[in-house]
This record gives structure tokens, sequence and C-alpha cells, in this order.
């Protein structure tokens, strides 16, 4: 029953955010602090983490498929395919679930326990739609650019890697990037991250929101904040595939 | 002025208020006291709207706040102020921005008018220099008057304060009692605060609410509290040995 009760509390709390803003200028304001805070911040890591992933799947694409009957720039096209289906939509929201996702949820967890949420709804603001709003906005706006940059760091990975350790060449790994390229894949992947991403911020917001307790509960719901957000993609990435690819 | 008729609350079937009915006078400072966990707070948090009440009325100067649709209930809390115990400034905003909150949030004001009244506030509670701090940065008592301020900010007729002396020494207690005080007259705004502090009790209670195990068990003001006979009341105000010392000598000198 628990389950049920949850599922119904969250959309409660999604009709709550989605009614209309008391003041648009002041949500606007917040939006930009939010792209700034949950995106803009995040590209470092996300470059990071994909050079390296970009340059490990070019290894083990080299390593393991690699045989006298295949051509040599497979070793590009499979990272190239690896990345924009499954690594920078699917692995990077898990990635961003863990490092967004917590920041929301112990962050409203935190106003929720020192009574800040309550002090709003004292004022009249609705405090769901003025926390919650602008972050699900900002990760959903912004999880698609996190793509895009995601996927050319994990090339430049590759084209890094793969000519360094000896297993392709520069020319060779630049004509298996461009070979073979479906479009469909990215407009998948990209209607992936908007979902992803609402998923991102809307549940660590739910989890956050509902704290009862004080810091040792925050903790808590950050945790299982990460852990059903992840769930929750990898399930809808399930769906999503399935659905999108039939 | 507020009026509760027969409020009652339970939480999980446990029932935490019971049958409570009490009128706030406009003006004045009406304090609810009793002991921690007699439901001081619940009682507090029922009359703004944080918590809904299973049975009886809140009224506000005659408007029940159970018959108002979301859109009235939001007019009506932009009547009331209500500083919490920890003082629930926002961590992020300074403390010009908290007090500016409430007006960027519901006002037309120009930048500089909402300046103005923020200046206004802030030198009202006295505190000075500390626009561009935030909340981290400054003392409890700080935090307390900072909180009063953004409560009056948009001159609310109504002023909550739940426990405002907790955590706080004598002496800024006895500043942040007088400053509630002053407010409450000089806007002449309905307060009710929420209090186990025998000073302040003292001080400021204009009509003080006792409520033990959930139940309103005295109602009086600040000089009948001591001559009452509940035996309840009695065993919470006169529980330390200084107080009870303070009790034979205001009983040696009645008798004389």
């Amino acid at each position: 029953m628990g389950i049920f009760y949850h599922i119904g509390q969250y959309f409660l709390l999604m009709s709550r955010v989605f009614k209309k803003p008391e003041k648009n200028s002041i949500y606007f304001r917040q939006l930009i602090l939010e792209i700034e805070k949950l995106g803009i911040n995040s590209i470092g890591i996300v470059a990071i983490i994909s050079v390296f992933m970009g340059g490990i799947i070019t290894l083990q694409l080299t390593y393991n498929m690699v045989n006298p009957l295949m051509p040599t720039y497979i070793i590009g096209l499979g990272n190239r395919d690896t990345l924009i289906l499954e690594f920078s939509s699917t692995v990077l929201s898990l990635m961003l679930a863990g490092k967004v996702g917590s920041n929301i949820a112990s962050e409203l967890g935190s106003m929720r326990i020192t009574e800040q949420i309550d002090s709003m709804e004292i004022m009249g603001v609705n405090s769901a739609s003025y926390l919650i709003l602008p972050k699900i906005i900002a990760v959903v706006f912004i999880s698609p650019f996190l793509f895009i940059i995601s996927v050319f760091c994990g090339l430049v990975g590759g084209l890094i890697t793969g000519p360094l350790s000896g297993a392709v060449t520069i020319a060779t790994y630049i004509t298996g990037i461009t070979t073979l390229f479906v479009p469909f894949y990215v407009s998948f992947s990209i209607i992936k991250t908007f979902v992803f991403g609402f998923l991102i911020a809307s549940v660590p917001a739910y989890m956050g929101y509902y704290v009862q307790g004080g810091a040792l509960e925050v903790g808590r719901a950050s945790t299982k904040a990460v852990v059903n957000t992840s769930i929750l993609i990898l399930f809808f990435d399930l769906v999503l595939t399935q659905l999108l690819f039939k | 002025m507020i009026e509760i008729k027969n409020i009652s609350k339970s939480f999980e079937g446990r029932e935490v208020l019971k049958d409570i009915s009490a009128i706030f006078e406009k003006g004045k400072t009406n304090l609810i006291i009793g002991q921690s966990g007699s439901g001081k707070t619940v009682l507090l948090k029922s009359i703004v709207g944080l918590f809904d009440v299973e049975e009886g009325e809140i009224l506000f100067d005659g408007r029940n706040n159970q018959n108002m649709d979301f859109q009235e209930q939001k007019l009506l809390r932009q009547e009331i102020g209500m500083v919490f115990q920890n003082g629930a400034l926002f961590d992020s905003l300074t403390v010009e921005e908290n007090v500016r909150y409430p007006m960027d949030m519901f006002t037309e004001m120009t930048l500089k008018e909402k300046n103005q009244r923020v200046n206004f506030c802030l030198e009202r509670v006295n505190i000075n220099d500390s626009n561009y701090l935030f909340p981290s940065e400054i003392s409890g008592g700080m935090r307390k008057r900072v909180a009063i301020a953004r409560a009056i900010a948009l001159n609310p007729k109504y002023l909550f304060c739940d426990e405002p002396n907790s955590g706080l020494d004598p002496v800024t207690s006895i500043l942040i009692d007088a400053l509630i005080k002053e407010i409450t007259a000089e806007f002449d705004i309905t307060t009710i605060i929420n209090t186990h502090d025998m000073n302040s009790v003292m001080e400021i209670g204009d009509t003080i609410l006792f409520i033990s195990e959930g139940q309103k068990c005295w109602e009086g003001n600040s000089s009948q509290i001591f001559s009452t006979r509940n035996k309840k009341l009695n065993a919470f105000v006169f529980a330390s040995p200084f107080s009870k010392k303070f009790r034979e000598i205001k009983q040696m000198e009645d008798d004389e």
C-alpha cells in the first residue's frame, strides 16, 4: 500500500507544482539561478566523466571486437553509438540523479525541517511551485545540452585514447564516427533526456519536500531519492526504448 | 481578534488538542503557555492553517478560515506574520532579501519603495548595517529580530510567535519580548505567542491561555496567574525553587 500512497502524494505534489506562479518575474529569476546551480555547475563533471568513458569504450571495443574480418573504423562507430544511445543519455542521467538529485532532496529537506517551507506557506506562497517548478524546468531544459556536451566529450576521449593506444588511426576513427550515422538515435536520446530530466528533479523534490524529523531523515531522504530516481530512470529507459524503437 | 471554538486535532488516532476554545484580542499580546508536548505548537499551527483541525472553528475577525477557498486562504495568509522558533529565515537570502521577500512576492512596489520598507522594518527591530549578511552570519537573537522584521513587512493584522525566546539569553529574551509588545501596540495587531518562558508570562502576558495534555486548563492574565488555585498551572508556573521562593515571598507580602 505504501507505494500507492507515495504515487498519490507525488501526483498531488505535482498538481501544486504546476499551478500558476504568484509572480512570473520572481520565478524566472529562480529559474536562472537553478539553471546555473543544477545545470551549468554540472558541465565540468559531465565533461570529465564523458572523456574518460569515451576513452574506455574505445579501448574495450579495441580489445574485444576487433579482428581481421572487421574494419577498424567500427571502433569509432561503436563508440559513437554507445555514447548516443545509452551512455550520454541514460548513464549520464544516473550520474546526475546522484549529483543533482541528492542536492535537491537535501536542500528541500533542510528547508522543511528548519520550517522555511512552513514560513513560505504562512506568507501565502505556494511553496511547492516556488521551490520545485524552477528546478524541474531547469533540469529538463539543461539535460539535452549536457547530453550533447557528453557525446562530444566522449568522442574526443575516444579520439585521444584510440590513436594513443595504437588501436586506430585518427583518420580511421573519424571515418568510424561519421559512418552509418542514424539521426533518429539523437532524437531518441534527446526525448529520453527530457523524461529523465523530469525524474531527476521531481522525484528527489518529492522526497525532500515531505521529510519529517531531523538531519538524519534528510540524509535518508537524499539516499532514497537517488536510489528511486535511478530505478525509475532505468525503468523508463526500458519503456522508451521499447516504444520508440518498435 | 481571533476566536477559536471547540478545536480538536489528532495525529494517527492520538488526540493532541481536545475541545479548546479561546478569544485572542486585538492590540494585546495573547500567550499560550504549557509544558513541552502539551500541544501549544500544534494549536498555534492549527490556528495559522498549517494543520487542518478535525473539529471546531477558527475565526479571523469573524472570517472562518475553514470555509475559505484556496485563493481566499492565500489572501488571509498575507495578513499573517509568523516568527518561528528558529527564525526560519531563508538560508540562501541575505537579511535584506529575507525581509523584502514577502514584498517581492505580493506587492507591486518599486525596488526603492521596497528597500525603504526593509530599512524601516530592520530599524524597528534595532538592526543596522547587517543588510547584506546571510542568516548563518548573524547571532540567534539577531535572527529572531530579522524574523520579526520579515513578519511585519506587509503590515500584518495577525502576528504569531512560536517560542520567540527559545535558545536566547535572558537579556536578549527581554528585548525580544519588549519588541513584540511594542509592535503589537504600535500596529494594533492581534498577537499570539507560544511560550513556556515565565519571564515572558510575567512581562507581556496581557491574556494567558494555559493548556495541559491538549486541554484548556486555565485562562487569565499575568497578575491573576500568581493567585490561582489551579493545581496544574501552579505545578507549571512554580516548578523551579526560585519561583517557589518567589511565591512564598509574594504570599507573605499579601498576608501583611
